[in-house]
């Protein structure tokens, strides 16, 4: 292990700093950015991608000569996949650090949060990942994907495929709660059906009785929205049950955390997939950010598509600072709500000043040997779902996550 | 305790009290004062009452969430408080009853506590979905419950005691809680309970009701849980599942160990001091001093201290140092059977951390 | 009626699943007193030493999970028995609380070496069919070497000498040290033969489920429940109560779901405890192995 004196300077003020003092080392006329994101335990294998996707993405616009004339400073903080330091780290990042944006937040538990705490001390947030919908809050854009960009394709088309009887396996928090919903939305407007959803804790790893419930309840397809390493087991026992043959999986979050590269081929093999990243795809600027992760870190394989929405995030408020001319939160805001865009690894990114969610490119997307073919696709998918019910042009004062009724 | 050593205690605290913001960080610190409470709840039940509980976590958790639920109902803090000190205190007794009428002793104890603390983790993780609401509380699963009203002045729910407040406040309930319980230890009935941790066939057949004075004193400890968790719950500004979990349920204990079971000050300070090596543990500034192999993992570091505190000063720190002080010969047997009985001058006269 | 025959299957996996995690903290328990904390990280080092040996030594699978996983769990059980626990024989609640150290610190240790990240290896069987059913053929496999490690236990403590001396020196020690036997050597190889069962279970529980740092605190609350509840009869014990509660969770969760079977689990474990406080075999199968 070698430690230079300078990495060494550098740690040991940071702890100083966290541990007592309030911080000297960050020069008084940077832009501060705050970075809250799962980089070690059981959610690292979402985090950690993204936050060398804040760094790149950094590093590229100080490359440019800055914001406003002035260099931005990443100040980050590992929550540890703990959901209590959060809010912890969120306070820190407002009352003390004085951040001028926050980008994080992983899990739908880790954003709702700290939704409240960085609204309160009027701290600009950006939540950067896949998830559920209908955050309605002026403070906060979504940059991730949502279940009208990826189960309204997704459901249809595995509909189409597979037949109309659809079993649901989800995590249990509101994360699979809520998407739950919506594929019975999309299910349903398909011409498809439901039959039986089963919610999993987290920490839940043995899906045998599952198995065998699925097969008494003989739907054409299954829909897992599984999330975490444990629940990974579900397609080794499915697998090893002999079931691949016979029911067919589509997923919404199989890819996300680099599943199919953790799952042998055999395992992951015809899963089907919807997201707006796929490093096959053959666009120029998903090639271009390839290339500059690969110099930056030497290896693209742990890019995810929460990792290449990270990215599209600080861009997206690196242009909105731009075009408002000021770090004044609510002028970045109204520059931001006029209609930004960015292309991407992911293609063309445009922010929705309605919604503040974001219209995406998207792939539907088979996993076969480890990879993401892509089967086709799809442009410019508007966040109908959160279109239907938030309007922060009308009521700027909203703050509440719709959830869909069935 | 007399009056005297009480007020030495008093401005021992209060002057622990207002060097500490200097040094650190008064977010930390509260949470620290929190789990102080928690550590002192533990040390009462199991240094003093003999019983090892190996799930403290529930009255804990339970506290947190009795009070974020009670908070967001009512949309004021004290009602909370005080039902997040009455319900573990219920819940404990009730358990304890089952447990101390049932004749459960040591290792079979600690099972049924933890497994107790295990149930109310699994059940408060499939929370989730929208059918699980208390009033107007959505127990929200592993999200876990934000956004609850915190503390405030009584009366006024608009003026909210938090950072340096509510370090102050949760600080003096610490120190209250202390003298509460140095003040039990001294009644009759505290005595009893030490007897009965020394032998307990000996105080039945002097008459006592053994039962009952242990599920007393469950109770009691159950509610220093209930209401640290409480004030965890307002420092954090979330309640989670991981309360209830299985890795605070392990700290708790090696506060305790560390601290020194038979002791009150020493659980007190054990967790103070592990709670800050954890957090800095988990700085990612020191991460990033040892770069992608960080060999400090928080799990190695613990784990290895509590081996070498059972291997080489089973008593805890306060215990040894203080037979050190009191020039007392080291006895050799279990934490549970630490120093209460060598208690000096010198431990009376350090009340607080 | 094949939904009969599934559930009946899925119940067996589960009595033989925790059977397994069970039997080498019920040997050390039961014969020695001790309750290993650090049990369920035991099963993880199983675990990742039947990975490591077959995906990256490229050892065949069966001799990965049946030799190699236990030869090495046992080899670390003798080396933590030596520095750590020969200290505190006879002191119940040290003995938890230091092998607790010593679980934490296994954790941190695998984060070190093998990162978070979940890993597994292919299960080396396909499935078969009952009916319209399919079924994972590899639980056949786990519910043979359930059968096989009771009847091992039992085979070795009933029949030969070395466990004659193992059981004689369990009920007195210094009745056999005066006999000549070093009761210290017969502790070190029963912990070792413990630890061995211990890593046999990592090894074929590894195909099944994924090995993370933190995944053994799914094993030891299941193990510590299961071998306080059965007593402290090695083999009744174990059996009894394996059965007892594979039975009810799997019942309870093919009546609801998974987190209910679980919970269902706890709630029996507390009840049980509560009418019988020294667990199965201590009520009904006295003095017997």
């Amino acid at each position: 292990m070698t430690i230079n004196r300078r990495q060494f300077v550098q740690g040991a003020t940071a702890a100083s700093a966290l541990a007592t003092i309030p911080s000297a080392a960050i020069s008084a006329d940077s832009i501060k950015l705050g970075s809250v994101l799962d980089t070690s335990g059981i959610f690292e294998i979402y985090g950690k991608p993204m936050e060398k996707a804040h760094r790149l993405a950094i590093d590229e616009i100080n490359a440019g000569g800055g914001l406003l004339g002035r260099k931005v400073e990443m100040i980050p903080y590992d929550t540890q996949s703990n959901m209590a330091l959060y809010t912890q780290y969120a306070r820190r990042l407002t009352r003390r650090d004085k951040v001028d944006v926050v980008h994080g937040g992983i899990l739908s538990a880790s954003r709702e949060a700290i939704r409240p705490t960085l609204r309160k001390a009027k701290t600009l947030y950006f939540y950067n990942t896949t998830y559920e919908g209908g955050v309605c809050d002026r403070n906060v854009f979504c940059v991730g994907t949502t279940p009208a960009q990826q189960s309204a394709i997704l459901v249809p088309e595995a509909i189409e495929r597979w037949g109309k009887k659809i079993y649901v396996l989800a995590a249990d928090y509101n994360y699979g709660q809520i998407t739950t919903n919506w594929i019975k939305h999309y299910a349903k407007n398909a011409g498809g059906n439901v039959i039986q959803a089963d919610f999993f804790p987290l920490n839940v790893s043995d899906f045998g009785s599952t198995i065998a419930k699925i097969q008494k309840a003989k739907p054409d397809m299954i829909v897992a929205v599984l999330v975490g390493a444990a629940h990974l087991s579900f397609y080794r026992q499915w697998s090893a049950a002999g079931m691949k043959k016979k029911i067919p999986i589509a997923s919404t979050t199989m890819s996300s955390g680099n599943d199919h590269r953790v799952l042998t081929a055999s395992e992951g093999n015809g899963v089907l997939v919807c997201q707006s990243y796929s490093d096959k795809a053959d666009i120029p600027s998903t090639k271009a950010f390839l290339a500059a992760w690969q110099k930056k870190f030497g290896n693209t394989n742990d890019i995810h598509e929460i990792a290449a929405s990270s990215y599209d995030g600080l861009h997206l408020w690196a242009q909105g600072v731009k075009k408002a001319g000021s770090l004044d939160r609510m002028k970045v805001i109204e520059a931001l709500e006029s209609g930004v865009s960015f292309t991407g690894p992911t293609g063309k990114v445009t922010i929705d000043g309605k919604t503040h969610h974001v219209t995406h490119d998207m792939h539907l997307i088979e996993i076969q040997n480890q990879q993401l073919t892509i089967l086709k696709s799809i442009g410019q998918i508007p966040p109908s779902d959160t279109q239907r019910v938030c309007d922060l042009e009308k009521n700027p004062n909203d703050t509440k996550q719709y959830e869909i009724k069935i | 305790m007399t009056a005297r050593q009480t007020l030495t205690a008093v401005i021992v605290a209060a002057i622990v009290m207002f060097v500490l913001p200097v040094f650190f960080d008064v977010l930390n610190l509260t949470t620290f004062a929190a789990y102080a409470l928690l550590a002192l709840s533990l040390g009462f039940v199991w240094g003093y009452g003999g019983i090892l509980c190996f799930g403290q976590t529930a009255f804990y958790g339970l506290g947190a969430y009795v009070y974020a639920m009670t908070a967001i109902n009512t949309g004021e803090a004290w009602s909370g408080v005080f039902l997040a000190i009455v319900i573990p205190a219920a819940f404990a007794a009730v358990l304890g009853a089952m447990m101390f009428y049932g004749r459960l002793s040591d290792v079979y104890l600690a099972v049924v506590t933890l497994v107790v603390s295990l149930i109310l983790f699994r059940f408060m993780n499939t929370t989730a979905g929208e059918q699980y609401i208390i009033g107007k509380a959505r127990m929200g699963g592993y999200n876990g419950i934000p956004g609850y009203p915190t503390l405030h002045i009584p009366g006024d729910p608009e003026a909210y005691i938090y950072d340096e407040n509510l370090y102050y406040f949760t600080f003096i309930v610490l120190v209250l809680c202390y003298l509460l319980t140095r003040w039990l230890l001294g009644s009759p009935f505290g005595r009893i309970l030490v007897g009965l941790r020394e032998n307990e066939q000996r105080i039945e057949l002097l008459g006592y009701d053994v039962r009952a004075r242990k599920t007393a004193a469950f109770a009691f400890g159950g509610a220093l849980a209930g209401l640290a968790g409480c004030l965890y719950a307002n420092a954090a500004e979330i309640v989670t599942p991981e309360l209830f979990g299985l890795g605070l349920a392990a700290e708790i204990i090696i506060w305790v160990i560390v601290g020194g079971a038979g002791t009150l000050i020493g659980p007190m300070i054990g967790a103070a001091v592990l709670g800050y090596l954890k957090f800095v543990l988990g700085l990612r500034a020191i991460k990033e001093i040892f770069g992608k192999d960080n060999p400090l993992e928080a799990p190695l570091v613990f784990g290895t201290i509590l081996i070498l505190f059972i291997l080489f000063l089973p008593r805890g720190v306060a215990p040894t140092v203080q037979g050190w002080l009191s020039r007392a010969p080291l006895g050799r047997g279990g934490p549970a059977r630490g120093g209460q009985r060598r208690r000096t001058r010198t431990e009376r006269a350090r009340p607080n951390a | 009626m094949d939904l009969a025959a599934v559930v009946v299957y899925e119940i067996l996996y589960t009595v033989a699943f925790l059977t397994l995690i069970s039997a080498g903290l019920a040997i050390v328990f039961g014969m020695m007193r001790v309750i290993n904390l650090a049990h369920g990280e035991f099963v993880l080092l199983g675990g990742y030493a039947a990975i490591v040996s077959h995906n990256t030594l490229g050892i065949d699978i069966f001799v990965s999970m049946l030799i190699v996983s236990p030869l090495v769990v046992a080899a670390f059980g003798v080396i933590a028995e030596r520095l750590i626990i020969r200290f505190l024989y006879g002191r119940l609640i040290n003995t938890m609380l230091a092998t607790w150290g010593l679980s934490l610190a296994m954790i941190g240790g695998f984060t070190l070496i093998f990162g978070t990240t979940t890993t597994s290896i292919k299960a080396p069987f396909g499935g078969f069919e009952v009916g319209e059913f399919s079924l994972s053929g590899y639980n056949i496999f786990i519910i043979a070497s359930a059968v096989g490690v009771i009847l091992l236990i039992f085979g070795v403590l009933k029949f030969t000498r070395a466990g004659l001396i193992a059981r004689g020196a369990m009920q007195d020690a210094g009745v056999a040290s005066s006999f000549g036997y070093d009761t210290s050597k017969v502790y070190m190889v029963t912990f070792a033969a413990g630890s061995a069962l211990t890593g046999l279970a990592g090894g074929v529980l590894a195909p099944l489920v994924g090995i993370g740092p933190t995944a053994g605190s799914l094993y030891i609350a299941k193990a510590f429940i299961t071998v306080i509840s059965g007593g402290a009869s090695v083999v009744s014990g174990l059996i009894a109560s394996s059965g007892f509660f594979g039975f009810v969770s799997q019942f309870v969760t093919f009546v609801t779901n998974s987190v209910v079977g679980e919970i269902g689990l706890l709630v029996a474990a507390v009840i049980l405890l509560r009418l019988l406080p020294t667990g199965i075999s201590g009520r009904f199968f006295r003095n017997r192995l």
